[in-house]
């Protein structure tokens, strides 16, 4: 080897306490690895550019349709962004959270991290923060071009409003993403813990609705009940969360939300935040045991 | 340095370890030998604390499986096959894990100079040869200068160039002091590295000895690289242990220990059950007759 005779001169520690990374050296280490690979895969262009020409497309949309009324334009877009959001964020996060721990063990990278001296909490808050930042960042780059299109055509009415959109949009991805690295730490393969991730945003998405609509016919719900199920999935409790912030009345979700605006008033949009953090939280935490109790091969 | 107590891993019924207890002292280098499935890649990794195991495992005073961070702090590992994403640079892999253990960019510059990668910093892991790959797994496991080195099968991949390389690095950190626990599959490798050699079998510890008395009364042997068709491999391994080999099946062919005027017989007893040899090529055995008593 070229450095056979010069690795015989490295200096000889026999001391048997080496220097052991901090937690939060080590989770930012990882979080930095996460967010640099991430931005150079294929995913984080693909869903960036997808959602930003959708997110441009539905600005579009809403400024054709204000016609000469003279409205609010960030406003009301942010309304026309929501079912879009609702459908495109969830899905990019659970699956980008679905391949990370799953495609490293597959790839047989997982083992070798982990030989290393940090825990499998640092690599899992690490690949999380990683995986947010990114997440975030591409959000924010379609809701940026989207704000670049409505400030042109229609000024800065409502501006606001738009922001809160853009948070909790960022909120969503985050929640989602930790479900989707509950569901890889949870598979050995990338390609299973993908289609989970599909089947249970699908399920969230469009199958709770018809679940909801089902039992409420069959068991003869309550409005309290049907209001409490419907808390449960995190993508409802994004659209109440965002509906309320955006000042708009509940009543346009049916009896339901006319429950929720006459009982919880103005405690609900926090009710509301609560529940979508708690899903978070119970999602990494989750995840954190479940990855505390596998092997890493 | 090591100190491994009534070690078991198992997998379902499987015990892939089974009550394996040794010690290494410091400046030791031990070689786990055995053939696949013998559980040396299951006892290293209990050694790293990264999967689950009874038993007890001290490495420098440090309980494994309760501080396994700290305890990892000490060692540096090197797999048989280096485990990197293949989309990172040299540079970029070696600053990532110079972060995790706390050590410099200029120690990176100087590992990578010492492992014969300067120069190759700009180029992606997947673009490097197998020999290369463990050199820059050895210049990762040696950036904290750490006490003690695991290594597991690391030249099964490479050709005899590379295999020298690694050998040769190897053989200097023993030089340093280093303490040096390695899974082998090649008596040169164990008689040149070795100064203990715990020999496993179906995940028991059988013997516990030196690679001379290992080898001592097989001064007269060679061993030999069978390559048969992979479907038939388990079946020729079979075949030659029961007709008195000492065979070691790892994916790479079948490595078969035979008396210096007996070298044929494999080939008849693997003949006569309609098994075919592709090729077949002696290990460089000069190394470790020069090392026998």
């Amino acid at each position: 080897m070229a450095g056979g005779d010069a690795m015989s001169t490295m200096p000889a520690t026999l001391a048997t306490t080496q220097a052991c990374p901090t937690f939060l050296r080590s989770v930012l280490a990882f979080a930095r690895r996460e967010l640099r690979e991430a931005i150079t895969s294929r995913w984080f262009p693909l869903y960036t550019i997808g959602f930003a020409v959708l997110a441009v497309a539905t600005s579009f949309m809403s400024l054709a349709g204000s016609g000469s009324l003279g409205f609010a334009g960030f406003g009301r877009t942010a309304a026309g962004l929501l079912n879009l959001v609702m459908l495109i964020v969830p899905l990019m996060a659970m699956t980008a959270g679905a391949t990370s721990i799953a495609g490293e063990r597959e790839r047989g990278t997982l083992l070798y991290l982990l030989a290393q001296p940090v825990s499998r909490l640092e690599v899992l808050l690490g690949k999380y923060l990683g995986l947010s930042l990114a997440l975030c960042a591409s959000v924010c780059i379609g809701f940026g071009l989207s704000a670049g299109v409505l400030a042109w055509r229609a000024g800065g009415t409502g501006v606001g409003s738009f922001l809160v959109l853009v948070a909790l949009t960022c909120l969503l991805a985050v929640v989602m993403l930790a479900l989707g690295l509950l569901i890889s730490v949870s598979t050995r393969k990338a390609s299973v813990a993908t289609g989970i991730a599909v089947f249970a945003w699908l399920t969230l998405v469009f199958l709770s609705d018809l679940g909801l609509m089902a039992g409420t016919i069959v068991f003869k719900l309550r409005v309290q009940e049907l209001f409490a199920l419907a808390t449960l999935n995190p993508i409802q409790a994004f659209k109440m969360s965002v509906i309320t912030q955006l000042n708009a009345s509940l009543d346009v979700l049916g009896p339901a939300g006319v429950y929720a605006s006459r009982t919880f008033g103005g405690a609900l949009a926090w009710i509301l935040l609560g529940v979508l953090v708690g899903w978070g939280v119970l999602g990494i935490a989750a995840a954190a045991i479940i990855f505390s109790r596998r092997s890493p091969v | 340095m090591i100190d491994a107590r009534t070690v078991t891993k198992r997998y379902a019924r499987l015990r892939a370890v089974d009550d394996v207890s040794f010690r290494v002292e410091p400046g030791q280098a031990v070689a786990l030998w055995g053939s696949n499935g013998a559980g040396k890649t299951t006892l290293i990794r209990c050694l790293l604390g990264v999967i689950r195991f009874r038993g007890m495992i001290e490495v420098g005073g440090v309980h494994v499986r309760r501080r396994g961070k700290r305890a990892r702090a000490n060692i540096g590992y090197v797999p048989q096959e280096l485990a990197f994403h293949d989309d990172m640079r040299v540079a970029a892999a070696m600053a990532f894990f110079a972060s995790l253990r706390s050590v410099n960019h200029d120690r990176c510059v100087l590992l990578l100079d010492r492992v014969g990668l300067a120069g190759q910093d700009r180029k992606r892991v997947r673009d490097l040869s197998g020999g290369m790959k463990q050199r820059l797994a050895l210049a990762v496991a040696m950036l904290p200068d750490p006490p003690i080195i695991v290594l597991d099968e690391p030249t099964s991949n490479l050709d005899a160039g590379g295999r020298d390389e690694v050998v040769s690095a190897l053989r200097d950190l023993k030089a340093e002091g280093k303490t040096i626990v390695f899974a082998s599959h090649r008596p040169d490798e164990v008689l040149a590295l070795g100064d203990r050699v715990l020999v496993m079998e179906r995940g028991r510890l059988e013997r516990d000895t030196t690679p001379q008395e290992l080898w001592s009364s097989a001064a007269d042997i060679r061993t030999m690289r069978l390559h048969v068709r992979a479907e038939t491999e388990a079946d020729a391994a079979r075949l030659l242990r029961q007709g008195g080999h000492a065979v070691n099946h790892n994916g790479h062919g079948l490595c078969v220990s035979v008396a210096r005027d007996q070298k044929a017989a494999p080939f008849r007893l693997l003949a006569n059950a309609d098994i075919h040899v592709r090729d077949f090529e002696f290990l460089e055995d000069v190394e470790w007759r020069g090392a026998t008593p």
